[in-house]
């Protein structure tokens, strides 16, 4: 039940600091292929140091980091994503001054081969919202658009595995939902994702597993059946 | 006056527009994706005019004018491109994540090498191009002649600014290159290569900056003070434009020209100050510039900064023991020792007050000279004009500074980063122009002479005492108010805007005093100096005075109160030892600026603190670089 296809992405032994300050303190996951594994905790746990770790953007982040049995622990973030790993940040990050469409070319890359290939028209199929405001610039969207546009934008590159920071953060319930079949949709495609949020009930309904972290450190691993029966995790790690 | 007349004087002002925005343009485009304010593109405006001279000299005779003229001026512009690509392969590369004060530094270190590079290569003088084959006569336009020439500059900008509208809207590079200045970060996670971007945009800026160059060379001969001349009016341009925004760089450079075309017509006096009048006034009501969106707040702390701490017995005893050596000194040491020692305090005094407003308070100043010029300028003006004595002299003439300082603070602290040191140097700039062009009362270029001190200490060991005593009492009482609460006021807002902000402090305030201080205290170290030399010319406000108080700070160390005393006395008297030696000082300096900036940015005295003292306060310093990596990560995580 852990790993189906063995292992898209592999982090081992990862310590992150932030100038003297230690932020992760030997993080270790894994998730396979086709999975969807969510990474658990509050506000301020290491949740997104994990994941800009992972994709390269945390200067001082050491211990080893495997994306499709390719060591990318040293690379530079680029070459990370040329490697087909999908980031959509927590801020969204979308470039204001651009169109969708020019959002979208940003992150075009070539097809690669066991991933998923994503064109602007495929992508419009996905997220039909974008389609109506193609020349509409970044800046007026609003925090729901946004967030679409932020995928789609990373599925331009054509990623196998894709990192997604607190997807549901900010959103409208209704839009929350529509964020819940995209990601479905994802999975369906055959794309790895990981997944990291506060919102337990978002997670659940998504992952096939989760990791909870706390202090920087991974304090829980399980099944999303396992951690749904285990109160005292929940309550430890989870609650407010 | 005539109408048609002011039509021609629009044309004019049209070309120097052209000309003004195709090096703005360059500096505007690299600012936005790199985040580099580069000095040294005056210096591919200078290269641009100067390579366009030796190619058209050569390719003319061999391919017929027409042909070897207008293959020429591309050529030149490519050859500086290339050069700009070099820089950013071997220094540029180094420096993308280090303070903003490295990056002007390192900049203006190639300015200073580029400077000898010229001068060996084409020599000193002035260099006639020749006219532009085809445009060599004149249009009558109302009745008045008009340089044809003149009007294919007029042509050139409207063409550069569509020709990258189309580079930027309708390629994939210019789309990246777009997307680059408003998140770099977020382009390398997508899968772009930043490096060969970068590599890319340099090239574009060089070329621009060549080419602004090299049509200018029809009209006015290659020179070796093209470089500086320029990059202050292009620094104006891309500030008032917005950082980044090249657009906005057209706008500004219409204005300014227009400005100057008529301003010269009402008030000639003016000219070289208007511009950064200008500036200072835009960057009141629009402090990110016409069309320039706010900077993303980041901390102004340098890396490396330690808690300041009540001084230890050792360094008590170290104290003491200079101050007596110090005292001790007139015994040993000749006139002219007596004479250096004296500079190295009004150094050590200039840098201390420095680094009191950019170590404890964030804020790099570009126009420190200013307020050393001030200080001097007022002494000398008090003795020259009002016939005072030197003791009122001396008491009055850091207040004349602590005012300048006053008046352009409350501009200053309004703004953060880059765009104050950008005002800051404007301020200083000014201060500069009204020296340089107000001759009646300032000696124009010549300055002033004769500024002696009064009889009791004209002798040189008695003048020694006091500039010992007077510096020393500006340095302890700066040194005081470092460990005082107000300096910790200073220290909070610096790491936190948004915390000192919440807890209640009026941080801009305490900027704006800090600011007077340094201002003052940089005042009394002019004023010193005057009696000093005996004469004061504007070079002692000019930007080179300015970067060489920056110099002394870094080479004693930032984030050390005692580094900045080093290093103005380590600068002063290698510079008295080596500039006599050599033709190349500028070139020497320059090269010393980009090794302090790449491999020693901790400074000399910060090298021997982390040498000897290795253990020192590391308890301390953990709990504070976790509280700066919680900032760090309160700001990453903030809802944009």
């Amino acid at each position: 039940m852990t790993q189906r296809n063995g292992s898209a992405l592999t982090v081992q032994g990862l310590n992150a600091f932030y100038g003297r300050a230690h932020i992760l303190f030997d993080v270790s996951l894994s998730v396979g292929k086709g999975e969807v594994v969510a990474l658990l905790g509050r506000n301020g746990a290491g949740k997104s140091t994990t994941l800009k770790s992972i994709v390269g953007l945390v200067a001082d982040a050491r211990g080893t980091r495997d994306l499709n049995g390719q060591d990318i622990s040293s690379q530079p973030s680029y070459r990370i994503a040329q490697a087909g790993l999908g980031y959509v940040p927590e801020e969204r990050r979308i470039f204001t001054n651009l169109t969708v469409m020019e959002n979208l070319e940003v992150g075009r890359q070539p097809p690669r081969a066991g991933a998923p290939e994503w064109t602007p028209e495929r992508l419009f199929e996905l997220f039909p919202n974008l389609a109506e405001m193609r020349d509409r610039p970044g800046g007026r969207m609003s925090g729901g658009e946004q967030q679409m546009l932020t995928i789609a934008r990373s599925l331009m590159g054509n990623p196998h595995t894709i990192l997604l920071d607190e997807p549901s953060e900010g959103l409208a319930p209704v839009i929350v939902e529509q964020m819940a079949r995209t990601i479905t949709r994802l999975k369906s495609e055959g794309l790895t994702v990981l997944l990291s949020e506060q919102n337990l009930f978002f997670a659940r309904a998504l992952s096939d597993r989760a990791y909870v972290i706390e202090g920087g450190r991974i304090r829980y691993q399980g099944t999303m059946a396992e951690l749904m029966a285990d109160e005292a995790v929940r309550q430890a790690y989870l609650t407010v | 006056m005539d109408p048609a007349f002011f039509f021609i004087q629009f044309l004019s002002g049209l070309a120097s527009a052209s000309n003004l925005f195709l090096i703005a343009c360059g500096l505007t485009i690299i600012f936005g994706v790199t985040r580099i304010v580069n000095f040294a593109h005056g210096s591919f405006y200078m290269l641009g005019a100067y390579l366009a001279y030796t190619l058209t000299a050569q390719l003319m005779p061999i391919l017929g004018d027409v042909v070897g003229f207008w293959l020429a001026i591309p050529l030149a512009a490519a050859a500086v491109g290339l050069l700009a690509v070099l820089m950013e392969l071997l220094l540029l590369r180094r420096i993308y994540h280090s303070h903003e004060l490295f990056q002007l530094l390192a900049t203006f270190g190639v300015v200073l090498i580029v400077q000898d590079l010229v001068q060996t290569v084409w020599g000193p003088e002035e260099l006639f191009g020749p006219r532009a084959p085809g445009f060599t006569s004149f249009v009558v336009i109302f009745g008045f002649r008009f340089p044809e020439y003149q009007l294919v500059l007029i042509a050139a900008g409207p063409l550069v600014l569509g020709a990258i509208w189309l580079l930027f809207n309708r390629t994939r590079w210019g789309n990246l290159v777009r997307a680059a200045t408003q998140d770099r970060e977020m382009v390398g996670a997508l899968g772009v290569n930043q490096a060969r971007l970068f590599t890319g945009v340099l090239f574009l800026g060089g070329f621009l900056a060549g080419l602004a160059g090299a049509l200018q060379l029809p009209v006015e001969p290659a020179n070796p003070f093209m470089d500086v001349n320029i990059i202050a009016e292009a620094f104006v341009v891309t500030v008032i434009g917005g950082m980044g925004n090249v657009l906005g760089a057209f706008l500004a450079a219409l204005i300014i020209a227009q400005l100057q075309a008529f301003g010269i017509l009402v008030f000639p006096q003016i000219t070289l100050v208007l511009p950064f009048l200008v500036m200072a006034l835009v960057l009141v009501v629009r402090p990110w510039g016409l069309l320039g969106k706010p900077e993303t707040t980041t901390s102004h702390g340098f890396a490396g900064d330690r808690p300041l701490r009540p001084l230890g017995r050792t360094q008590q005893l170290l104290i003491a023991g200079t101050v007596a050596i110090l005292l001790l000194l007139p015994l040993v040491l000749g006139e002219y020792g007596q004479k250096l020692a004296l500079e190295v305090f009004v150094y050590a005094l200039l840098a201390f007050s420095l680094n009191f407003i950019m170590g404890a308070g964030g804020m790099v100043s570009f126009g420190h000279a200013a307020y050393f010029g001030l200080g001097g300028y007022g002494a000398a003006l008090l003795v020259h004009h009002l016939g005072f004595g030197m003791e009122i002299a001396l008491l009055a003439a850091p207040l004349f500074a602590g005012l300048g300082a006053l008046l352009f603070g409350w501009f200053v602290v309004r703004l953060s980063g880059v765009y104050f040191a950008m005002l800051t140097l404007a301020f200083a700039q000014i201060v500069w122009s009204t020296a340089f062009q107000w001759v009646e009362l300032t000696g124009g270029d010549n300055g002033m002479i004769g500024i002696w001190p009064s009889d009791w200490a004209s002798d040189r060991t008695v003048y020694y005492y006091l500039s010992l005593l007077v510096c020393g009492a500006a340095i302890a009482f700066l040194w005081r108010a470092s460990h005082a609460p107000f300096g910790y006021t200073l220290r909070a807002g610096r790491d936190s805007t948004l915390r000192a902000d919440a807890i209640g402090i009026d941080l801009k305030r305490h900027q704006w005093l800090a600011f007077a201080l340094a201002g003052t205290c940089a005042g009394v170290a002019g004023s010193v100096f005057v009696f000093s030399k005996g004469n004061i010319d504007p070079g002692s406000l000019a930007i080179p005075t300015s970067v060489d108080a920056l110099v002394m700070v870094l080479l004693g160390g930032i984030q050390t109160l005692t580094g900045p005393l080093v290093g103005g006395a380590v600068f002063h008297l290698l510079e008295a030892q080596i500039l006599p030696l050599t033709d190349y000082w500028r070139a020497l300096l320059g090269a010393a600026i980009l090794v302090l900036v790449i491999a020693f940015p901790m400074g000399i005295a910060g090298f021997l603190r982390d040498k000897l003292l290795p253990d020192d306060d590391r308890g301390d310093d953990q709990r504070e670089a976790a509280a700066r990596g919680a900032a760090e990560k309160g700001r990453a995580e903030a809802p944009t």
